[in-house]
């Protein structure tokens, strides 16, 4: 595809929050045609950006332009007319209503009043034909899976003329077989002439499918290169601000007897017959593709599920869990996948975050000791450098890194002896990840059993002692020597 | 990010005592709007006032001790009603402890005044000062003392003074306010705990009428009726507020255990425990219970505050350290606030939710003994509609229905809030239809004004 000039202009873009600049003169363009990766730091000013260039925030100075046209995006509206589409991470679909229903939501085709529902299904279908996808038009949007949702969205975008779609972590949530499809999609896209916008924190994807790459750091912008004349090194560099040595801490292991020790467990046809053992200060890596049982087993395990059949022991003794509160009592602490949802009271302040799980050696005649909370959290607020205003303040108003660093800090305090870590580092950025990589071989130093659930295969090579593969709630292969091993050696076994 | 390091900047720079105000206008921005309310209707009804009784008393003997020393030759005189024979007998008390002697009291009309006034003069004595009530000094027959009764001496007209205050802060008032208010503020603890779950509450005004209904036949049926004693009217009202925790206990159940959402659990229950109330009643209103039942609802402790009042304070300070300083309190806010990631970790969601329901039904249990002992009788009729009244306190309070945030004594602003509308427009004679659509605006407002607040924050 031959390259135009610019479809997208933003120049000299400035955006201030009360308190904090997070956006400074940023320069950013698009052509027609054109797969352009937006890296950055969480709070390097993407979001802020993208949310100029959707219309969710007016800039404070600097031009919009779209094929050399000036514009002034008011609202979402103001953009999506001007053939904007941004598809976030939490989609904007109504669940109930079906996918034909959502795409055409708010723009609904009309015959005196009715709702042409034969035109509204065959331009539907249309769109994911062009899009070279199946998907029901006739189910509950909640019914689907997350990669079929994402494709309504890209539907919806499309059935409005939309000339520049920015996508958030599209990959977030999918398996690698439906990130291929994705991008497969975006390829279509690009043929079609339409400019995409593609954030994520995933380097390789980067790789893959982005024709051209621009760097924020601090709302400013501190490179832009073709895909082609960049190393992942670099982009590395260029997000950070300074060299990083390796993406992932090295460490040496001493591994001890087993600690915990699962067999046989089991629970309808999300996990069949699962057993597995961690030993001391060992981190053994639980991977396979999205849905192959990894989180419904580590669930299973920590008691937020029942359990039909199976046996957990911790350091040779059996263990009746039933619930998380057992499974904690136990000595077993788990960060979830998912922070948000589970892992943290968003509306509350991170202290009362952090005091939550702690609160049974927290308390005296059932009275929190305030102080000694506060000073409990102000340690490892220190130790793990989170950065808070206070320890009043919203957990729902940090970042995804101090996010992370919040739950971490709720388990660390409980002192476990199991700490199974789920997708440790998601949307978590490279500098963030890398402190999380140091606590964690930290942890197996002292002697803590650690398993940890991820889909990134570079992680798990980078961090694993072992490596167990799941494949429809099976353990379908096990690399006892994950410092060997390939991540083509993991995907033929995670296929099985 | 922003509004975490915007808060940081702004209460670095600000003066400790503006950082304590600007906390309290965040957590109670209600208790303005209700100083607010005090203040207009204050203004509203500034009107003279002319103590009596016991106050007009102690304030003529005052003027009397001070006008003409130790041993002034005093007559009293009031009508025959029973603020003013009050009035005149505590003068009385006052003036013969003081020294004053009081040649007689007058309790009566005109002619009885003038005959008294005849037999001092009869008897010869003289007369300093003639002590009456403002109705009595306007009597006529004062009017020309010097003429009427020459040999009197030069008694002086000595009558209470007037002065202008709010009716609305009369002592009386605002202690009626408090008592007016405190069942649905006792019941507002429960369910502002309910609510901070995420949960919601509507059985808590039938359980006023069962528990009020099951407190009086408790004491007709099993405690003697209207020869009861303290002890087995005690007994009698612990009866009704367990009974009362054991349906707010099935509730729980059917929540945490079933799963059924809590505003059909408690819809069901309000029914339940309307018709059990009715059945219990038969229809009717029990009245067959001692003079001293009323001492819970209408008796005067410390400081001559109502014990109900008292028992109001004293379970909101109780509240109040449990949902701020305790581990049950931090597990009750944090179920609402995410209930999944309470539980995985390691909360006991469960028997969280059970104590919330447990402890309304209770309090609302409670309530209705108070509400039998303020009417001396127990009722099926009692309670009804309290359960919006009560959602009402707690929501005008700050408490979120989506559960998570709210504050205990942000639920007892909201209480009085309403109180004081109401007791505002009754003394400024607002009609009571035109009183419940100023309050659905009231509550419509206040929250209205916290979103407004949270969205600038």
């Amino acid at each position: 595809m031959t390259v135009s000039a610019p479809l997208l202009n933003m120049r000299g873009i400035v955006k201030s929050f009360p308190g904090v600049q997070a956006l400074r003169g940023v320069n950013f363009s698009l052509k027609a045609g054109e797969v352009l990766a937006l890296l950055g730091e969480n709070g390097a000013g993407k979001s802020t950006l993208m949310k100029v260039l959707g219309g969710a925030f007016r800039a404070d100075a600097g031009a919009i332009e779209i094929d050399g046209v000036p514009q002034h995006f008011n609202s979402p509206q103001d953009s999506r007319r001007a053939g904007v589409a941004v598809i976030y991470q939490e989609f904007n679909l109504v669940p109930g209503l079906t996918a034909c229903e959502n795409i055409f939501l708010g723009q609904e085709p009309t015959h005196a009043g009715f709702v042409a529902q034969t035109q509204e299904r065959r331009q539907a279908a249309e769109l994911f034909q062009r899009l070279g996808v199946e998907v029901d038009l006739d189910a509950p949007c909640r019914r689907l899976t997350t990669a079929q949702q994402q494709l309504v969205e890209i539907a919806k975008a499309l059935a409005f003329q939309v000339r520049i779609i920015v996508m958030d972590e599209p990959s977030a949530a999918l398996t690698s077989h439906e990130v291929s499809r994705l991008f497969a999609i975006i390829e279509e896209l690009k043929r079609q002439g339409i400019g995409v916008v593609y954030i994520s924190h995933r380097l390789d994807e980067i790789f893959t499918v982005a024709d051209r790459v621009t760097v924020l750091r601090d709302g400013l912008n501190v490179g832009e290169r073709p895909i082609a004349q960049v190393t992942r090194q670099e982009l590395i560099e260029l997000m950070v601000g300074r060299e990083l040595s390796d993406e992932f801490p090295k460490r040496s292991t001493t591994i001890g007897p087993p600690r915990l020790e699962v067999t046989g467990l089991r629970r309808g046809r999300a996990v069949c017959d699962v057993s597995l053992s961690v030993r001391r200060g060992e981190i053994l890596a639980l991977t396979g593709l999205v849905g192959a049982g990894r989180t419904e087993t580590v669930r299973l395990i920590f008691g937020a599920d029942p359990r039909e059949a199976g046996e957990i022991r911790l350091d040779g003794r059996l263990l009746a869990i039933r619930s998380p509160r057992d499974a904690i009592a136990a000595g077993i602490g788990l960060l979830t996948e998912d922070r948000k949802l589970q892992g943290l009271v968003l509306g509350h302040s991170v202290r009362e975050n952090f005091g939550l799980p702690n609160l049974n050696w927290l308390t005296r005649g059932g009275f929190v000791m305030l102080r000694r909370e506060r000073d409990e959290f102000a340690r490892y607020v220190a130790t793990l450098r989170i950065k808070t205003s206070s320890g009043e303040q919203r957990a729902g108003t940090l970042s995804g890194g101090n996010q992370q660093k919040v739950v971490l800090a709720k388990w660390l305090a409980r002192n476990c002896d199991v700490l199974i870590f789920d997708e440790p580092t998601r949307g978590i950025d490279v500098g963030a990840k890398y402190e999380i990589y140091l606590l964690m071989n930290e942890l197996a130093a002292q002697g803590k059993a650690i398993l940890m659930i991820s889909s990134e295969l570079p992680e798990v090579l980078g961090m694993a002692d072992r490596i167990l593969v799941l494949h429809e709630g099976r353990v379908t292969g096990e690399i006892a020597d994950a410092r060997g091993a390939t991540q083509e050696q993991i995907m033929k076994l995670a296929i099985a | 990010m922003p509004p975490g390091l915007k808060r940081q900047n702004i209460t670095s720079q600000m003066m400790p005592m503006t950082r304590t105000l600007s906390r309290l206008l965040t957590d109670y921005g209600m208790i303005f709007v209700l100083a607010l309310l005090c203040a207009f209707f204050s203004v509203a009804t500034y009107s003279e006032q002319s103590p009596t009784g016991e106050a007009a008393a102690r304030q003529v003997a005052k003027t009397l001790d001070s006008q003409f020393g130790k041993t002034p030759r005093v007559l009293i005189v009031a009508r025959d009603q029973a603020d003013e024979a009050l009035f005149a007998s505590k003068l009385d008390a006052a003036l013969s402890s003081s020294g004053a002697k009081v040649l007689a009291v007058v309790k009566g009309e005109p002619k009885d005044a003038r005959a008294e006034l005849q037999k001092i003069v009869a008897s010869g004595e003289s007369l300093d000062a003639i002590a009456g009530t403002r109705a009595t000094a306007a009597w006529l027959v004062f009017a020309d003392l010097k003429a009427d009764f020459p040999k009197l001496g030069d008694p002086q007209l000595v009558q209470p003074r007037t002065e202008k205050w709010p009716n609305f802060l009369k002592s009386e008032n605002l202690v009626n306010i408090a008592n007016q208010i405190a069942v649905i503020a006792i019941i507002a603890i429960g369910m502002t705990m309910v609510i901070i779950t995420g949960g919601i509450d509507l059985s808590v005004g039938s359980l006023i009428a069962l528990s009020a209904v099951l407190a009086s036949r408790f004491i007709r049926d099993y405690a003697g009726a209207e020869q009861a004693t303290a002890l087995g009217m005690t007994l009698a009202g612990i009866a009704a507020i367990l009974v009362c925790g054991m349906i707010g206990a099935f509730s729980g159940g059917m929540i945490t255990v079933f799963g059924i959402p809590p505003f059909i659990v408690t819809l069901a229950m309000m029914l339940v425990g309307s018709g059990l109330a009715y059945i219990l009643a038969a229809g009717q209103s029990i009245y067959q219970l001692p003079d001293s039942f009323v001492w819970l609802g209408r008796g005067e402790g410390l400081w001559k505050i109502p014990n109900a009042v008292l028992l109001m304070a004293i379970l909101y300070g109780a509240a109040h350290v449990l949902m701020s300083r305790m581990r049950l309190g931090r597990h009750l806010y944090a179920v609402g606030g995410n209930r999944e990631a309470a539980r995985l970790s390691g909360v006991p969601v469960w028997r969280v939710l059970m104590f919330a329901y447990i402890a309304s039904a209770l309090l609302a249990g409670l309530g209705g003994v108070i509400m039998a002992s303020q009417l001396k009788s127990g009722s099926a009729t009692y309670g009804n509609m309290y359960e919006l009244y009560v959602i009402a306190a707690v929501v005008v309070g700050g408490t979120s229905l989506s559960g998570g945030e709210g504050k205990m004594f942000g639920t007892l602003i909201g209480a009085f809030t309403i109180a004081v509308i109401q007791n505002g427009m009754n003394l400024t004679n607002v009609e009571s239809y035109t009183q419940k659509v100023v309050l659905g605006g009231v509550i419509l407002g206040a929250v209205l004004l916290d979103k407004i607040r949270h969205r600038s924050s």
